[in-house]
């Protein structure tokens, strides 16, 4: 090996190597914004109130504890599919009316339970909101998580 | 110490010293959530917290990191750093970013990004400090001698630094979002953090074992090879579940199982050169922990890394403890032990005195290691029974989390452990003043060799 791979041809594999796998990824990454934009999040548009409910996701750090689509803390539920278990992924009323209570009734107070804060939100962020979860639900996941534990 | 400039890195290891200790704090603080809920939750959610925890973390880092450059760079390019000014107007950049951060955290202001959740003014601040250092070292290089630790550091730093203009970008689309913030989030971590891992373990090697430099810099190339061509594509391995296409869990799979590769190369190549390397230089904790760093990675990074990114088991066991398990470790081996190396080898140089109190310091290293070793075995416990109950049989996360009390009450040990070597470490460093000695009484051979960065 010593002989065959002087450290300049080493340098020159690395360079050419790097630049090879850089390009099929930019290639990749062109598919995959097509197919997320086209397929995987066309089931529901995405409206005002998705992208508000967007906002008021990462403006209260929910990530924080909780998972969505498993990335995020592991400290509270996984919330990609908060719709599906509570049963209520197409009705757009329901799901923002349940949202509210939970919410609502938050910090449950019970010793030795995990706390969820209490975030003031006007009836439209908590509309919002329910429609971002609602969004992201039904988003192509390729079918993850396996049940709706989540 | 040759160049004078290389002083410079001083400051930035205590800068990151002092994060590194809020750090820890965060997490044990983190870790006492988990055992008692009920714990502050008012005052001081678990979301913000953790967000002290991780974000610390990676400001000491990089912290570390430009630290470590400007203290190498001089050295390499055999000149002084091209503006010291700069440099400390960096450093000054970052640490006020840094304490903003950290105080409007407090207070409730951030953005919800995951690890990106700096307000935007601290986002631009550390492009702002990113150029600057850019400049900075770029120009000691361009106008010094070429070696291909320099290339390799610059190359990685510029990426890096690159790469954070995806901070910037955050679709409204939930899946688009995910898929850039990987570019920040991934190819940092499994990508150009570590080219800089290979550049300064490289250094270190060289000035520890007295290899020859051709040996070590072809080695470096390698290394730095494997790591980005399993890397980039290992990307795949985020893309599973979050709205990409099906073809990622192939591509994922496949290439992030070759991403142990770079990690086992980096393990061998530190300990074949220090049974080459004919050197016995004083600093040996400095050794140890440059042996435990590459070590460490391995297992951390690369096997519990491969232990869930075949799509078939991670399909079951994505965003659970294990994740949580494997991070840790991670983030331990391969990058605050890899920090730590360098601090422990430069700060005797940087304090003219000789390798001091190795005994405290190799005990902080054995303290943190055994204690991060135990978190990652309890969390994997942990995670392997959450995966079954909840993933498996269906259970609700809530319930299946309160079987797990044991598991958490011992992370929260291991944790304490952590903390206590932590700030052994941070003691071992900066405080004691045993065997202070200047140039002019440092006259025996071993003195001779800490001034002189072991040459």
């Amino acid at each position: 090996m010593s002989e065959f791979l002087t450290k300049s041809r080493a340098r020159n594999i690395f360079y050419g190597g790097s630049l090879f796998f850089i390009g099929i990824f930019g290639v990749l990454t062109i598919d995959s914004h097509l197919y997320i934009v086209n397929e995987a999040t066309s089931k529901m548009p995405l409206t005002d109130e998705v992208v508000l409910g967007k906002h008021i996701w990462e403006k209260n750090s929910c990530i924080n504890c909780h998972t969505l689509h498993g990335e995020g803390a592991y400290f509270a539920p996984e919330v990609g599919n908060v719709m599906t278990r509570w049963g209520v992924l197409d009705d757009p009323d329901d799901a923002a009316e349940t949202l509210g209570a939970w919410m609502e009734s938050q910090p449950s107070g019970i010793e030795g339970r995990r706390q969820m804060p209490h975030f003031e939100l006007t009836d439209e962020e908590v509309r919002g909101l329910s429609e971002f979860l609602r969004w992201a639900d039904k988003t192509n996941t390729q079918d993850w998580p396996p049940n709706d534990a989540g | 110490m040759k160049y004078s400039s290389q002083k410079v890195a001083y400051a930035y290891f205590v800068a990151a010293l002092g994060l590194f200790a809020i750090q820890v704090l965060g997490g044990l603080l983190a870790g006492w959530i988990y055992v008692s809920p009920n714990f502050l939750s008012e005052l001081l959610p678990f979301n913000i917290v953790r967000m002290l925890h991780t974000n610390a973390l990676v400001v000491w880092l990089l912290l570390g990191f430009f630290g470590a450059a400007y203290f190498i760079i001089p050295e390499e390019s055999e000149r002084e750093i091209h503006s010291v000014k700069l440099a400390y107007i960096q450093l000054i950049i970052l640490v006020v970013g840094t304490l903003g951060a950290v105080v409007s955290y407090l207070f409730g202001i951030h953005e919800g990004r995951e690890f990106l959740e700096q307000p935007l003014w601290v986002k631009v601040g550390i492009l702002v400090a990113a150029l600057i250092f850019l400049f900075n070292i770029s120009m000691t290089v361009l106008k010094g001698r070429k070696t291909a630790i320099t290339n390799i550091l610059v190359i990685g730093l510029w990426a890096l630094s690159l790469l954070w203009l995806f901070a910037f970008y955050n679709p409204d689309n939930l899946s688009l979002d995910k898929m850039y913030w990987w570019y920040v989030i991934h190819l940092w971590v499994e990508g150009t953090w570590e080219l800089v891992m290979a550049s300064i373990l490289g250094f270190l090697m060289l000035k520890l074992t007295g290899v020859d430099r051709e040996v070590i810099e072809k080695w470096l190339y390698i290394i730095v090879a494997t790591a980005l061509f399993s890397g980039i594509l290992g990307t795949g391995h985020h893309y599973y579940w979050i709205g990409t296409p099906g073809y990622w869990q192939w591509i994922g799979s496949i290439f992030s199982t070759l991403e142990v590769i770079p990690f086992f190369l980096m393990m061998t190549f530190s300990f074949v050169m220090v049974w080459k390397g004919r050197k016995n230089h004083p600093n040996k904790a400095a050794l140890l922990w440059s042996l435990g760093s590459a070590t460490v990675a391995f297992f951390g990074a690369g096997v519990w890394g491969f232990l869930h990114t075949l799509h078939g088991v991670n399909f079951y066991s994505h965003g659970t403890q294990i994740t949580a398990a494997h991070g840790h470790l991670a983030f331990f081996g391969a990058y605050v032990a890899l920090n730590l190396a360098v601090f422990t080898y430069a700060m005797p140089m940087l304090k003219a005195r000789s390798p001091y109190n190795q005994v405290l310091n190799m005990a902080s290293f054995w303290l943190m290691t055994g204690g991060m070793s135990f978190m990652t075995f309890v969390l994997t416990f942990a995670g392997t029974i959450q995966t079954h109950m909840q993933r498996v049989v269906g259970e609700d996360f809530m319930s299946v989390q309160d079987q797990l009390t044991v598991f958490y009450i011992m992370r929260f040990g291991a944790g304490a452990a952590v903390v206590l070597g932590a700030l052994l470490f941070i003691y071992s460093v900066l405080v004691p003043r045993k065997e202070l000695f200047t140039e002019s009484t440092g006259s025996t051979p071993e003195a001779k060799a800490v001034l002189e960065g072991g040459r």
